[in-house]
């Protein structure tokens, strides 16, 4: 090869490289090559120290939530055809990714009750800041008003990138209110004026609270703002009304719950669903129907004069790899349960967690704070609820998510716990949580 | 005494005469099946999953539920198992061939990679367990994140970003948070013609000005240029070292130390890291900061467009506004600095890029892979594809347009234009569906900018000199035919799954999701 080439040596192939600049041999520090078996034992020994969800009682959520992902997803995504293609470029050998896509934004855009769906964002957080900046595209209105019932981590996302963009981010503290956690619609109600471009509010919020979103989306509507609702339980379409339903104008989600696994936060899947007419100032890849040259039909990335590729510093969004092979696992999983399987498995979520709540509620010092829920409830322990989770933990129960890791600095907030219950929970798993609380809380 | 077999009406010969039939009555020709849509095959009260039954309890949803039907089909596992593998069929892979998409890195994905990000410990565990529970997840991020600042000679790293892009913009947001530490209302973004589209558009998001540099002769950016270029209201410079081009930078030191010496910052685009990875340390450059693709230079599997990951090297002068949550070490083990200890640890963080920490599953991938080559092999790995991209380059170059061949070698890929069919009315694009029907992914088309016509060919140093052989016969026979006869080549792909679609068509009259009207 290098005779073909012209070189001596694959040295001189890196003749451009200025000389203070190339290393003489591998870098210091590091090991050298070693093999499977070595690799595989070393990376068994780290997996080993971690707690894993399916050993123990487990019922933390809080944007992620551990479902039962049947066995088919995981053979649809290792299909070589599927894990090793490239976003499809070349349409008609990629028909397969992009008809995926196309069910994929079929599903999503049902499930949220909204027109269209794109074909995926890096995950929920990611996709509320995108849908933030096409709101303000739309409106041409600076202001977005945050409920303090999204999940503040979402929130801190929106606020790193808008510190430069000129909107202007207001978000509340949460109230800890009997029957309605997280946020106070009235008061957002109140809050929208001329200068709102949307406001963001999520349902179930963080807290669990499940809230008729119907009044806040009139009052947007009235004053010529748009209505971003967050979902970061998707399963909980299943049984809740949907956003599109209450009058969400954009509608954005984490879909991991379905299909992707826990994965200690990624790689997940960000849902983007809107309404048509917004359609072309909205982020990230859209998959159409087309036709071939003899007719057929096909489908193509469409709409692409919105993307970074073409538009560069004009672009709706710098996004390129989205999260295609996640797409593919949740619109599996969702096709494999179809809406039969979603509703049951959406009822049984919800079922489990009105009997887990009941339970821990008549334990002495526990308050159930919600009203209405749908997996997820927020209980008031009454102390300080951080070291409550760590001792829970010790006590090999991953019991939840306290408030205060959340809200470090929101005093008020402290002595409440974020309870998630799946599918997954046993009967026994209810009672190793209900002894070791009752221990832990002596 | 044996029978002779009876052959009535089981003929054993092959017939003679050609017969072909013109259509079929599915549409399936043998093996390539044709395969509806989930919304055409799929029923509403079909289930593949089975699940125990629900608990009586009244239900707390507070007059919500949810009572309209969705429309969501679903399937039996059979019938799921087939409509996915079906349409996989549709698909190129690199598990099938060589996938040369310049600037987008297609090696071959190590299986043990996969098995390995399937370990309980690392997929099933949540990313807000109590931090005790999860050592061996902060201690995986560590150890790779220590990789990371080795292999690029960069004192910090930003795991978080979750892709390419997103690294960028994390990058990019370090260095409007350091700006803004000093109060210095610099914007202007310098950013080469050739760079990739993200570059401009993740500029714009932070609220900077994009100018552009254009590019010499020899491909490279113009040095006269941007040293002239550059000011007090010069923010900083976005460059891809080794370019879109496939070409190294030999002037980024200089540049680096221009843009230092008046205040601004360095962005490199790290999509191009394999090409010099073990090699070449960007820290030793000038760089202030770049993304490293994890899909591109450490194997991990694209899954025909993500997940990504993008973390993102800095310098010791934008370490501190990094983004939380990141792993320390402390006395008793590891840490995630998070909200509560990031006034402690990192009080000029600029806070989060994505709510929890990143590409974990890609993370556990490109470790596999790093530990497999070891610092020896990822040297090779650059000088394998680089190895790879010359070869093709020097047995391409006599036929097709190679317009910077004339200024030496090139590095991981081989950028060509189509000027060489000129006069044929035939372009790339004809090109590059002609290679389809040959059995080939097609190199990145019309991209860069910089030259008409681009062919950006990227082999990977995970090809044989056998199959790089393939590539070169097929792209020489077909590039010798369009010359020949170019009428019989306008109209390709014709063996694919689908003939040439059309876009135009789909973006004028965009039909995004499917319509139960339009059911047969």
């Amino acid at each position: 090869m290098l005779a073909t080439i012209g070189a001596a040596s694959v040295d001189d192939l890196f003749q451009d490289v200025p000389a203070e600049a190339v290393l003489d041999g591998p870098i210091a520090g590091l090991p050298n090559h070693a093999s499977e078996m070595a690799v595989e034992r070393a990376l068994v020994k780290m997996a080993g120290k971690n707690l894993t969800a399916s050993t123990t009682p487990f019922f933390v959520g809080c944007g992620a939530y551990k479902h039962h992902v049947p066995a088919t997803v995981d053979m649809v995504i290792q299909r070589g055809e599927f894990l090793t293609a490239y976003t499809p470029y070349q349409p008609e050998i990629a028909q397969g990714t992009l008809q995926v896509l196309f069910e994929f934004q079929t599903q999503v855009a049902r499930l949220t009750g909204m027109e269209v769906a794109n074909a995926s964002m890096y995950d929920g957080s990611t996709a509320m800041t995108e849908a933030v900046f096409m709101a303000r595209r739309i409106t041409r209105k600076p202001k977005c008003i945050v409920s303090a019932g999204v999940h503040p981590h979402y929130t801190s996302v929106l606020k790193t990138l808008t510190r430069f963009t000129g909107d202007v981010v207001e978000a509340g503290t949460p109230v800890f209110t009997p029957g309605a956690p997280g946020d106070d619609l009235a008061s957002l109600i109140a809050s929208i004026d001329a200068e709102t471009s949307c406001v963001v509010v999520q349902n179930p919020n963080l807290f669990g609270h499940v809230a008729d979103l119907t009044p806040l989306a009139d009052a947007c509507h009235k004053a010529g703002a748009l209505l971003i609702v967050v979902v970061t339980e998707i399963v909980s379409l299943g049984a809740i009304k949907s956003p599109g339903e209450m009058g969400a104008d954009i509608v954005v989600g984490e879909g991991q719950s379905l299909g992707a696994g826990l994965l200690f936060g990624g790689p997940y899947l960000g849902l983007f669903a809107c309404r048509e007419k917004h359609v072309r100032q909205a982020p990230g890849r859209l998959c159409g129907e087309t036709v071939d040259a003899s007719g057929k039909r096909g489908f193509v990335l469409t709409l692409s004069t919105r993307e970074q590729h073409i538009r560069r510093e004009k672009a709706t969004s710098n996004i390129c790899t989205n999260s295609g092979l996640i797409a593919l696992a949740f619109s599996a999983h969702l096709s494999l349960l179809g809406e039969k399987g979603l509703r049951h498995l959406a009822a049984l979520n919800h079922a489990r967690a009105v009997q887990l709540a009941d339970r821990l509620s008549r334990m002495p010092g526990v308050t159930l704070l919600n009203g209405p829920f749908f997996n997820e409830f927020t209980l008031d322990l009454g102390r300080e609820a951080r070291p409550v989770v760590r001792k829970l933990a010790e006590k090999g129960v991953l019991g939840g998510v306290s408030l205060g890791r959340l809200w470090p600095g929101e005093k008020s907030l402290q002595t409440g716990m974020i309870v998630a219950v799946t599918e997954t929970a046993t009967d026994e798993d209810f009672d190793a949580y209900e002894d070791a609380l009752d221990e832990v809380m002596a | 005494m044996s029978t002779p077999m009876n052959n009535v009406g089981r003929p054993t010969r092959l017939v003679a005469g050609t017969g072909a039939v013109a259509e079929t009555f599915t549409g399936n020709k043998a093996l390539m099946l044709e395969e509806p849509l989930l919304f055409e095959r799929g029923s509403l009260d079909t289930s593949g999953v089975d699940l125990p039954p629900v608990p009586p309890v009244p239900d707390r949803l507070g007059g919500l539920g949810r009572d309209a039907v969705i429309g969501l089909p679903g399937f039996s596992e059979p019938e799921a198992v087939r409509h996915y593998t079906r349409l996989s069929r549709q698909n190129y892979a690199i598990d099938l061939g060589i996938f040369p998409l310049g600037s987008c890195t297609m090696k071959h994905n190590p299986r043990l990679n996969e098995k390995m990000a399937r370990l309980p410990g690392f997929a099933d565990i949540h990313p807000l367990q109590p931090q005790s529970t999860v050592q061996g997840a902060l201690e995986l991020i560590d150890v790779l994140a220590d990789w990371l600042m080795k292999l690029t000679g960069m004192p910090a790293v930003a795991m978080s970003p979750k892709a390419g892009a997103h690294g960028e913009l994390c990058g990019m947001v370090a260095i409007r948070a350091a700006l803004d530490a000093k109060n210095d209302p610099r914007r202007v973004v310098l950013v080469p013609e050739s760079a990739h589209g993200t570059n401009p558009a993740t500029a714009a998001f932070c609220g900077f000005t994009v100018e552009n540099i254009p590019a010499n002769d020899r491909g490279r950016v113009d040095l006269d240029a941007m040293l002239a270029r550059l000011g007090p209201d010069v923010a900083a410079v976005m460059i891809t070292n080794p370019n879109t081009c496939g070409l190294f930078e030999p002037d980024l030191k200089r540049i680096s130390d221009a843009v230092h010496a008046v205040g601004g910052y360095v962005y490199c685009d790290g999509a191009n890291f394999n090409a010099i990875v073990g090699r070449v340390r960007p820290g030793d450059l000038g760089v202030d900061a770049m993304h490293i693709n994890l899909h591109k230079t450490f194997s991990t599997p694209h899954g025909g467009g993500g997940p990504g990951s993008g973390p993102v090297v800095l310098s010791a002068a934008l370490a501190p506004f990094a983004p939380i949550p990141f792993v320390r070490k402390t006395a008793t083990g590891l840490e995630l600095v998070e909200e509560d200890t990031a006034g402690t640890h990192a009080n000029q963080s600029f806070g989060r890029m994505v709510a929890f920490h990143g590409q974990m599953g890609m993370f556990v991938r490109a470790l596999s892979y790093m530990m497999s080559h070891g610092a020896d092999g990822l040297r090779q790995v650059a000088e394998d594809a680089v190895l790879n991209a010359n070869y093709i380059l020097a047995s391409l170059k006599d036929l097709y347009t190679a317009p910077f061949a004339s200024s030496g070698p090139c590095m991981h890929e081989a950028l060509f234009s189509d000027d060489f069919l000129d006069g044929t009315g035939l372009s790339t694009l004809d090109l590059a569906k002609a290679l389809i029907d040959e059995g080939f992914h097609p190199m990145t088309v019309y991209f860069p900018l910089v030259v008409h016509g681009a062919m950006l060919v990227e082999p990977t140093e995970t090809e044989s000199k056998a199959n790089l052989d393939q590539l070169i016969g097929a792209m020489r026979h077909v590039a010798t035919q369009m010359l020949a006869d170019p009428d019989a080549w306008r109209t390709g792909p014709h063996f694919a799954p689908r003939r040439r679609l059309d876009e135009t068509l789909a973006a004028r009259k965009p039909v995004l999701g499917f319509k139960d009207s339009e059911a047969a």
